[in-house]
């Protein structure tokens, strides 16, 4: 393979796609790494452009730059006709001015293939096994999912990636997260990734990539993990990989950029191998049971703060060290009095969408919760597609009408509501089950309260009216 | 030219909480810039201003002995979330220069030595003592010496700390990364030509 130098001994799979990517590397082991992907969107590139302008520099590989307009673009049908907030409008223009004079892919506001990023990446088969990945967004960890070496980067190094399609990168430390046996019913993905980062903490995986594994990982579909991947970042990890196999292949297979006749032959050989050796060594080990997994909603305003849905609202003593006067704050913030059962904390808003949980299989378990059933008095749902092609795809199989017969907005594709940089927020106060990532002060809106759920666990809620253990849900004929 | 870090002696603002993220820094309704500048005065915004826009008496950076403060002493996992470099930029254009922690949060860590500003870990007893001295304001001035690697303490302790060799090289030198990897453009071709050989379908 190529590199120049590369660990010696058992590799894990981390180690195999790092060195396949070093161009050079320096005595102290930092390494110049080769990207073979950089997708970019409207928030985090304009000052990377600015800065190649400036310099009178190229984009080095415009063929392997992939520009779409996500966390801006309203999500209303009128966006046909503009945005109307000057400065979103701005940034996109940007995007689509730097796009056009840098000569790299680009998917427009109102192209059907729009969408989040980290929805567009695979979906267009531009992520594939053994890749990096680079994005100006912490959520590109979500193409770990197919065993592509994925992170976000800040806007110095988006304008690093564009001059010169390479990152100054040190290794991370090698953490495996396996989980073990089957997924209970109601219990989904989302669950997975959020019960990991309730057992490690949002800074357990500061230093490592992880790689999830086990059987639980391996009995996923592609949307599932790319669910997994996602928050890899949310619990501190650089990336988050899956080893790549049959399920990956077949998701991958036939997409517009994969490749195609013998070059996918030769491709699927090499993605065969990418796979940690069985004595591959590790700096850090977790097991979970997947029987253990419960489905599981966050408390506070952090990923971490995690339980599942039959337990209550901790109390600030229940912590100790800092976490004290966090939890303290993040109660306070959020209104809620320690001993309160989960589920009976009232909401007035369900999101189902992000990076996160934005795809098909997404709406399709969403809409299995809802068909025949509709939400709560007095609350408001919005479902946003990750992509116009999820939309296109939802709208075939009849799911649009059972969420606008449940009350549901039906949205345009975008990021939305995830992180309330559109006109998708929540009024102060305003308490939201929600699909996406992030439960941080303000995240949705100043104000805003967010509890981070499964698709399933958002829907049930938002027909209960409020927070719900889907399993009764599920257990119940409509 | 990126600004250099060397020696720096000033306020260290203490803010305990852990796990401030990155939409706290600054929240996403400030990243509608395409500038990198201009982004301090909305630096924790929702701590630092009231819904009216007034100023919240409470907040440190609003109290008369951290106006002018260059460095923060903070909690756990600081700059944990989001990716967004506008973390940086605002602090920057605040006027922090250094932030110490027991722990950063991988993306933020790398960003700020994209912008001159040098973010210290030290153990626990070693944040809780500076965060102390951090509690007294002007009357204790902290150092961060990046040549030595050392922090210190108002009292003159001294506190070593870790930095990775080419990240403090550029540091204290304000050498821009992109100028240096640009010369490295025969690596980079010679890379391509074999991946081109290896992996054609990529």
């Amino acid at each position: 393979m190529t590199g120049t130098t590369h660990t010696t001994g058992p590799r894990t799979l981390y180690d195999k796609i790092f060195d396949a990517h070093v161009v050079e590397r320096q005595p102290d082991g930092t390494c110049l790494l080769y990207i073979d992907r950089h997708l970019v969107h409207e928030v985090t590139s304009p000052q990377a452009f600015e800065g190649l302008r400036m310099a009178g520099r190229k984009v080095h590989s415009p063929e392997r730059t992939i520009a779409v307009p996500d966390h801006n673009v309203p999500t209303t049908p009128d966006r046909v006709n503009g945005i109307e907030n000057p400065e979103g409008r701005l940034q996109v223009a940007e995007l689509d001015k730097n796009a056009r004079d840098f000569g790299v892919n680009y998917y427009p506001m109102n192209d059907i293939r729009q969408g989040i990023v980290h929805i567009v990446g695979p979906e267009q088969g531009w992520t594939l096994p053994g890749m990096t990945v680079v994005c100006g967004d912490s959520h590109t960890a979500t193409h770990g999912a197919f065993g592509a070496l994925a992170h976000g980067i800040g806007t110095s190094e988006v304008e690093h990636v564009l001059a010169t399609q390479t990152l100054i990168q040190k290794k991370s430390r090698n953490m495996k997260v396996e989980i073990t046996g089957k997924l209970r019913p109601g219990v989904t993905a989302k669950d997975i990734t959020l019960s990991i980062i309730g057992h490690t903490g949002t800074a357990g995986g500061t230093g490592y990539v992880i790689e999830y594994c086990g059987e639980a990982i391996r009995d996923l579909s592609m949307e599932g993990r790319m669910t997994v991947c996602n928050m890899a970042i949310e619990g501190g990890a650089r990336a988050g990989l899956i080893a790549p196999d049959d399920t990956t292949f077949t998701y991958v297979k036939g997409r517009p950029h994969a490749p195609k006749g013998a070059a996918w032959e030769a491709a699927v050989a090499w993605w065969r191998t990418l796979k940690s050796d069985d004595d591959a060594r590790w700096d850090k080990v977790v097991t979970i049971r997947a029987e253990d997994i419960a489905p599981v909603v966050t408390w506070g305003t952090s990923p971490e703060d995690v339980l599942p849905i039959t337990a209550a609202v901790p109390a600030p003593e229940d912590f100790t060290g800092g976490k004290v006067g966090a939890a303290r704050r993040s109660l306070d913030y959020m209104g809620l009095t320690p001993g309160t059962p989960l589920s009976d904390i009232a909401i007035d808003a369900v999101f189902i969408g992000s990076c996160t949980n934005g795809r098909i299989e997404d709406l399709r378990a969403a809409a299995e919760i809802l068909r025949g059933r509709h939400l709560a008095a007095g609350v408001r749902g919005m479902v946003v597609p990750g992509s116009g092609l999820v939309r296109l795809q939802a709208e075939e199989e009849g799911l649009d009408k059972i969420f606008t017969d449940a009350g549901f907005e039906w949205r345009l594709a975008g990021c939305s509501m995830c992180l309330g940089m559109n006109p998708d927020q929540l009024a102060p106060g305003e308490r939201c089950a929600a699909t996406s990532n992030r439960n941080f002060e303000g995240r949705m809106g100043r104000g805003g309260r967010t509890h981070l759920m499964s698709p399933i666990m958002a829907a049930a809620a938002g027909v209960a009216g409020h927070l719900v253990d889907v399993r009764e849900m599920m257990a119940q004929p409509v | 030219m990126m600004e250099k870090f060397t020696t720096l002696t000033g306020i260290a603002a203490p803010m305990p909480l852990v796990n401030i993220d990155t939409d706290m820094i600054i929240p996403k309704q400030f990243l509608k810039t395409i500038h990198r500048s201009g982004l301090g005065k909305n630096l924790f915004d929702e701590m630092r201003y009231n819904p009216d826009g007034s100023e919240n008496p409470d907040f440190v950076l609003n109290k008369p002995a951290y106006r002018d403060a260059q460095i923060i002493v903070a909690g756990d996992n600081f700059g944990c979330g989001s990716s967004r470099e506008h973390a940086p930029w605002a602090l920057k254009d605040f006027g922090i220069r250094a932030v110490i922690s027991t722990s950063f949060a991988d993306i933020f860590y790398n960003n700020c030595f994209q912008n001159g500003i040098l973010p210290v870990a030290l153990p626990q007893d070693a944040v809780d003592a500076l965060m102390r001295d951090a509690e007294n304001g002007a009357n204790a001035r902290l150092t961060i010496d990046l040549e030595n690697q050392v922090v210190i303490g108002a009292d003159g302790t001294e506190y070593p700390f870790q930095i990775d060799p080419h990240r403090r090289h550029n540091l204290l030198n304000g050498l821009d990364d992109i100028g240096l990897t640009l010369e490295k453009a025969a690596s980079i071709s010679s890379y391509e030509q074999q991946a081109a050989q290896s992996r054609p379908w990529v």
